[in-house]
């Protein structure tokens, strides 16, 4: 499903493929424990408004793809029983945590009976990255011609990765020599690399401010996002320097926050597209970087020492740029607009440079976030707030693309026209990056 | 600074018996003349393990690069926030990088590119030793 290599040449289902409707549930910092805002809840209501979005009716879909998990760092506390109102009020698979902690495919097709006619069901690994080109791919091969893709999150009380292995006094498996296991941290090895390219290049961590403080005004006008919904707080230049460190040199600010939210996309055929709702967003190509099996596993490209390096990380995403433009048959000056990750604001100078977005080259970032990258300037870099702006749920790209490709991105739509936008993520050496175009080439 | 003591399994064991006894050994491939750490079953050049061979080395390193804890999930490590991790490369050894709390450098005052040679530091859980690395000269 997944295009990792150099030199595949344009997808060979440029064009073909339309990404249409988006349907989003609201957004919660953690669940309250009620049925209805489970993260198995917001998946359907995700899913409906989708259809609704693109125009389709249930009886018309048949495929789903989804992710094999809702969480990356909230486990469900061994033990505590599940609420008997949520038993209750939805139907049951053999996995008393399905719709609460996790989800499955079943789950959603058992509380979902107007999805009547499925035929193509696939769970992919990590996230709303995969699950996109995973759903293109199956369109463009012919596995379904209308497809939901679908990617939830929940969240519950505490804070992520406390407790487990991080409580032991001890470290055992492989990873005991890793940053993992000696800072903690997610955050840590991306500073690392901008420590280094800081070191490299010149800039200070100031300069990312205007980068920051622009996805969260971006987000702030995406409806659907956690900021917009409960915490409609601009950040400001002030608030940017004066943020705690978390592992210095990113601190609280340049950290997405989790949440619990779902949301779905319509993949179809070009075909169908043009009965649907709104206008066509062709998919002209999708790649990433990453490393394949055994079974579903699908790791990061391998770095050469304990952690990847600031030359390993620019390497892998100069390689992630050349795969995308090969895969959608484009050059970088052809893009208009950039929705690429920004889980850890850090990182998005290196998807920036490898792109060559706004013929950046490496180290010219930082002073780039001086020039005008606003909704309203030559150069929108996340338009769409990202996961600084909406909270860690790596979708609002997506949304966003399609959207600002409709003209129906409303407040956040770019003065330019909306033509070929990118999006996807996640950091260099484990991403999966999308190009959708209002032609299809 | 409080350290978690690593527990050695099959493939680690003679680097951690080797930190024990104050020396810094690596996995050596003779075939593809290249270092690896961690160690692994194989190795990563040629994915065989015929050429892999453990060698001695001299510790001799550069920092790289450095990150500035102020909050870890990892409870061991809570008590003594913020503190310097750094990735040092080794001068011996192409390719190879390695973490160090740096002991001995202050707080978010490391010299980047300065010169490093390993110390061993016992940690306390099982007094299990590991290399760290100490700025020189």
């Amino acid at each position: 499903m997944f295009r990792l290599q150099e030199g595949m040449g344009v997808w060979e289902h440029r064009g073909k493929v339309a990404a249409m409707g988006a349907g989003h549930s609201p957004t919660a910092r953690r669940w309250d424990g009620k049925p209805d805002t489970s993260v198995g809840a917001w998946a359907l209501e995700a899913l409906r408004k989708a259809m609704e979005d693109a125009g389709v009716e249930p009886k018309d879909v048949d495929g789903l793809v989804i992710s094999d998990s809702t969480t990356t760092g909230a486990y469900w506390p061994a033990g505590r029983p599940v609420p008997q109102d949520f038993l209750d009020r939805f139907e049951q698979t053999d996995d008393p945590l399905d719709g609460i902690a996790q989800l499955s495919t079943e789950w959603i097709l058992r509380n979902m009976p107007e999805l009547t006619n499925i035929k193509f069901v696939m769970t992919v690994p990590l996230c709303i990255s995969l699950v996109m080109p995973a759903a293109v791919q199956a369109v463009g091969d012919g596995l379904t011609s209308t497809c939901l893709a679908l990617k939830a999150w929940h969240n519950l009380d505490g804070r992520y990765y406390q407790g487990g292995a991080n409580a032991e006094p001890t470290v055992s498996g492989p990873g005991k020599y890793n940053p993992f296991a000696l800072a903690g941290p997610a955050c840590y090895p991306t500073a690392v690399e901008f420590q280094r390219y800081m070191y490299k290049y010149g800039g200070s961590h100031e300069m990312l401010a205007p980068f920051v403080i622009n996805s969260r005004r971006n987000g702030l006008l995406m409806p659907e996002g956690y900021w917009a919904q409960h915490r409609p707080e601009p950040i400001t230049e002030e608030d940017y320097n004066n943020s705690r460190w978390v592992a210095k040199p990113a601190n609280l600010l340049d950290n997405d926050m989790p949440v619990q939210a779902a949301a779905a996309y319509v993949i179809t055929t070009a075909e169908r597209a043009k009965d649907m709702r709104h206008k066509p967003v062709y998919v002209l190509g999708h790649s990433g970087a990453g490393t394949i099996g055994p079974g579903d596993y699908i790791g990061p490209v391998r770095w050469r020492g304990v952690f990847e390096t600031l030359e390993e990380a620019e390497a892998c995403a100069a390689a992630n740029g050349r795969k995308i433009l090969e895969a959608a048959g484009i050059s970088a000056g052809d893009i208009s607009f950039e929705n690429m990750y920004d889980g850890f604001s850090l990182f998005h100078v290196f998807h920036l440079e490898g792109l060559g977005f706004a013929g950046l080259k490496r180290g010219e970032a930082l002073d780039f976030f001086k020039t005008d990258i606003t909704n309203d300037g030559p150069n929108p870099v996340n338009p769409s707030g990202g996961n600084i702006g909406g909270g860690r749920t790596r979708w609002y790209g997506y949304t966003d693309t399609i959207q600002q490709i409709q003209g129906r991105a409303g407040a956040r739509q770019i003065k330019i026209p909306a033509e070929i936008g990118i999006t996807g993520g996640m950091m260099p050496f484990s991403s999966m990056f999308m190009i959708l175009s209002a032609t299809p080439g | 600074m409080p350290r978690r003591s690593p527990i050695p399994d099959e493939l680690d064991k003679p680097f951690l018996d080797a930190c024990n006894e104050e020396r810094l050994i690596l996995q050596h491939c003779t075939a593809c003349d290249r270092y690896q750490f961690p160690p692994e079953a194989v190795c990563n050049g040629c994915k065989s393990a015929g050429g892999l061979e453990w060698r001695e080395v001299s510790g001799r390193g550069t920092i790289y690069s450095y990150g500035v804890v102020y909050d870890t999930p990892i409870a061991a490590l809570q008590p003594d926030m913020p503190f310097n991790l750094a990735m040092i490369d080794l001068d011996e050894c192409e390719g190879i990088n390695m973490l160090t709390y740096l002991p001995g450098t202050p707080v978010d005052e490391v010299p980047i590119g300065a010169a490093v040679d390993v110390v061993f530091v016992p940690t306390q859980p099982t007094g299990q030793k590991v290399p760290e690395w100490k700025v020189i000269g």
